[in-house]
């Protein structure tokens, strides 16, 4: 058993960062090829999932050709490379995340298994009959259900801070259910349908004051905002690959040393023990802790590939780009009649929902995927974020660094036709 | 003009929905919903010696929902709840059946074999279903 294998390859960033030409980032990406698909794709489902790079791409396949292997556990060539690129990859995350130590990366499924890792360890092992948790109203399915199952089982409470008329979280109404029975507060870093950015830093000021951990959905975050834990003094910071154009399948899980050192296992099995023996077993320390099983290897290198993909632009520039996006899409939606922006906080990026009066969001979306726009529509995961603005369902435009201008005045055109056709 | 799911007697029918509302003599009804996307639609049926005297729909639904609710409440008016349940069967068929059964049901539905085109798009399958199934809940009671 290898305990602590910990390779650093060297990562020098890029001389010179890239400004963002859309148009030119297009073509880095073989989905959006249209000579594959037959006709121009607007793809404006990005909150859902990101196509990948070439470069993504090939780090996969390269992998599967030249590394691969188990990692941690075989003593030949292609083990310690594979286990080489693989623990690589998490000083890669490390560094994206800001986090001190790459121990305090854990590499799961995606962001879903983050947050049950969290509730499942954590929260079985911390929360008691009348201690509370705290979300807030604009929570994806994936921040609330293992809280409710988490609740339901140990006798606590789960309590949810409201969400005002734009989209903001209500910090008033935060800060007074915060108490001395809030063990932890979940909270989404950017909302997957109102776009809006909620202040992690003043949050994890106020559950800290309280004794309290703070868990970060950073699912729609990672892809639009710059992230480092330590800036936001987050506890828990939970994000998936494939909305970062990495692959599907792997995610991560950044913890505070301190708590990932003290809590117990979440899933049981090999390379997650020190030893084992009928009398009982030992765990590894964190990370390997939470790791049990075949980790997914492949994944971890094709997010390192994102990541770094991801640190050829300049990050600025990227945000303005984004920001350009958002702006035109803005005022372009709502220059046409009976259309509603759900979601006008005013620190937002990703995207855009809205409903149009009298016409269903699965029309609309369905009208514009015959226009060659795809976009997202239906209640995004997030029931109660729909009963808070009264709306059965939206459709979502969301972006990324391959979409143009173009992709934007589609996305209007196709609308236009969606009211032309249904109203 | 839409690749077969908003025909112009579908649009015309979303647009303009026949028979929207509760009907003060039903004898029968029940509700269905799409847990795709919340939908829901009521049907109620006025139900005599001689037939379904009666049919009406209510709740908000996508134009595809919409539609076929509307559709449905004038073909199966002054039919036998025989006739009714044959018509369900053939529109089930018809959206999600073998190719052959959904040929063959479309030659037999007459105008309602507008959404013979719903059948390529799977996620709008129970859009145009959906009144039916709360047709066969309805005569089900």
């Amino acid at each position: 058993m290898i305990d602590t294998f910990r390779v650093v390859l060297p990562r020098p960033e890029p001389p010179h960062a890239l400004p963002v030409d859309a148009t030119r980032i297009r073509t880095d990406f073989p989905a959006l090829d249209e000579s594959r698909g037959g006709r121009a794709l607007a793809y404006l489902d990005n909150a859902s999932t990101t196509h990948k790079p070439r470069r993504v791409l090939d780090a996969l396949v390269r992998h599967y050709e030249e590394d691969n292997a188990n990692v941690r556990r075989a003593v030949h060539g292609l083990g310690a490379r594979a286990t080489a690129a693989y623990e690589g990859a998490r000083g890669v995350v490390r560094r994206f995340l800001g986090a001190a130590d790459d121990r305090d990366i854990v590499f799961t499924s995606g962001t879903t298994a983050s947050i049950n890792l969290v509730a499942g360890s954590w929260g079985r092992a911390q929360l008691r009959p009348g201690d509370e948790v705290l979300v807030s109203e604009m929570e994806h399915h994936a921040n609330i259900v293992p809280w409710q199952l988490l609740c339901a089982e140990k006798g606590a409470t789960l309590r949810v801070a409201p969400v005002d008329d734009r989209g903001e979280l209500d910090l008033d109404a935060f800060t007074a259910l915060l108490g001395p029975r809030t063990r932890l507060v979940g909270i989404v870093h950017v909302s997957n349908v109102l776009g809006t950015v909620n202040p992690v830093r003043t949050l994890a000021r106020l559950a800290h004051r309280h004794g309290a951990v703070l868990l970060v959905d950073g699912a729609q975050a990672v892809a639009h905002l710059g992230v480092d834990v330590r800036e936001l003094d987050c506890d828990f910071y939970a994000f998936s690959g494939h909305k970062l154009y990495g692959p599907t399948g792997i995610g991560v899980l950044y913890g505070r040393g301190t708590l990932l050192d003290a809590m117990p296992p979440w899933q049981g099995g090999g390379e997650m023990v020190r030893s084992v023996s009928w009398e009982g077993s030992t765990w590894d320390g964190p990370p390997h802790r939470f790791e049990a099983g075949t980790p997914p290897i492949a994944g971890a290198v094709g997010l390192a590939a994102a990541i770094e993909y991801l640190a050829g632009f300049d990050a600025e520039a990227r945000r303005a780009h984004e920001a350009d996006l958002m702006g035109r899409a803005e005022d372009g939606l709502r220059a046409i009649p009976g259309l509603r922006i759900v979601g006008t906080a005013r620190d937002k990026v990703g995207g855009h929902s809205f409903v149009l009066d009298g016409i269903h969001a699965h029309d609309v979306a369905q009208i514009l995927d015959q226009e060659g726009v795809a976009v997202r529509a239906g209640h995004h995961c997030a029931e109660p974020t729909m009963r808070r603005f009264s709306v059965p369902a939206t459709t979502r435009a969301s972006f990324a660094i391959y979409n143009t201008g173009d992709d934007v005045d589609r996305l209007l055109a196709a609308v236009r036709v969606a009211c032309r056709t249904l109203r | 003009m839409t690749g077969g799911l908003y025909e112009d007697l579908v649009l015309e029918h979303a647009k303009r929905p026949r028979n929207r509302g509760r009907l003060p003599q039903a004898t029968h009804g029940a509700a269905a919903d799409n847990a795709l996307c919340g939908d829901t639609i009521r049907v109620e049926l006025e139900v005599g010696d001689a037939g379904i005297v009666a049919a009406g729909f209510e709740g908000h639904a996508c134009a595809i929902a919409t539609a076929s609710a509307s559709l449905l409440t004038e073909h199966v008016r002054g039919q036998t709840v025989g006739h009714a349940r044959a018509l369900v069967e053939r529109m089930d068929a018809l959206c999600a059946g073998a190719p052959d059964d959904a040929a063959a049901a479309g030659a037999a539905l007459g105008e309602l074999g507008v959404f013979a085109g719903v059948r390529r798009y799977p996620a709008r399958v129970r859009c145009a279903t959906l009144a039916w199934d709360a047709l066969r809940r309805a005569l089900a009671d």
